[in-house]
């Protein structure tokens, strides 16, 4: 239902809260209607490890680990310095191929779409990440608002990599590309040595459902045409 | 832009994702009609796909993906994950016994 603050969801008559009790009160219509489709969802109990959209509007809304935007924009930078795509192995020789052949396209992709240096390392420290190339990324992140940056951070977490996240946020790739290119190595190792459905595709699962609902969730929350401001004060 | 494939067939896709996710009354249910709406006021009319058009079919792609997914590891876990321990009474039914019957309950 439609109020000033934003759209509420109503559960049986009565109003959905936070797990801090606060009203829970989401910016996007459309992301409202996908929260409500979760909670239809339910048949007999409420399994809450699939309410990945309901999960991050509680997150924005109770923002229990107290960030503000500029932490949440530190630690979301501060993934460059391990980015699964920039971090190479030497061994063996077929994994090292098979990272450089589907790794290097996206990292030069964000250092032409960001015009920044980035570059790739097989060192344990990883790779070296100008200052210049941080305060570009910095900067570009502050033009999100504080709901679309909880999720833009919590799809960084679940990739293990800004470059992948940034890629999927730009629309250059699909989800289920850039959790194939996270999970390069366990692919890898699945093709060589066999599928174990229920631990390997119980993550891959997992991981696509968290990366699909952490990218609609950032979308449903930047459209500015459908998206209430008053809500998402920075 | 990613690679999406047919517009049409990601739709299709979407929505029987929620005709799984929604059960008997799916036509009405608002995400359904949400979607339907959004699609036919982007519908095709030139040649070339706009920015706007894109944005919705990526989003759909996404919203698809998400749900597929969710579906797909749920039926996982409960094939896998669900079954827990057996109870003390299923336990002793395998060897054939029967937890004695302590009508005051435990000593």
């Amino acid at each position: 239902s439609d109020s000033p603050g934003g759209f509420e969801i109503n559960l049986d008559h009565r109003k959905l809260k936070t797990p801090q009790a606060k009203l829970f009160t989401v910016p996007s219509e459309a992301l409202a209607i996908a929260v409500a489709t979760e909670w239809d969802s339910q048949k007999d109990t409420i399994k809450f490890y699939t309410m990945h959209l309901t999960t991050l509007c509680n997150t924005a809304l109770d923002n229990p680990t107290q960030r503000n935007k500029t932490q949440l924009i530190r630690a979301a930078v501060k993934f460059l310095e391990t980015d699964t795509v920039c971090y190479r192995v030497e061994e063996p020789p077929a994994l090292a191929e098979l990272q450089k052949n589907e790794w290097d396209p996206l990292v030069t992709w964000a250092e032409k779409r960001y015009n920044v240096t980035i570059g790739s390392s097989t060192s344990i420290l990883g790779p070296n990440i100008p200052a210049s190339t941080k305060e570009t990324f910095v900067s570009h992140l502050a033009s999100y608002n504080m709901w679309a940056l909880q999720g833009i951070e919590f799809v960084i977490t679940q990739l293990k990599s800004l470059i992948l996240s940034m890629s999927l946020i730009d629309r250059h790739i699909t989800v289920e590309k850039a959790v194939l290119l996270s999970r390069l190595e366990e692919e890898y190792q699945i093709q060589r040595w066999g599928n174990v459905e229920w631990a390997h595709d119980y993550d891959l699962c997992e991981l696509r459902a968290r990366t699909a609902a952490g990218t609609l969730f950032v979308h449903l929350c930047s459209e500015s045409s459908t998206v209430k401001h008053k809500l998402l004060q920075d | 832009m990613a690679a999406l494939g047919a517009p049409l067939r990601t739709l299709r896709a979407l929505l029987r994702e929620l005709r799984h996710a929604a059960g008997r009354s799916y036509r009405d249910s608002p995400a359904y009609r949400h979607v339907l709406a959004a699609f036919r006021a982007h519908r095709v009319t030139s040649e070339k796909l706009c920015r706007a058009q894109q944005e919705l079919h990526f989003q759909a792609a996404t919203y698809l993906c998400l749900l597929r997914s969710v579906r797909q590891h749920e039926a996982l876990h409960r094939e896998y994950h669900g079954r827990g321990e057996r109870s003390p009474q299923e336990v002793a039914g395998l060897v054939g016994f029967r937890l004695p019957q302590q009508p005051g309950g435990k000593g």
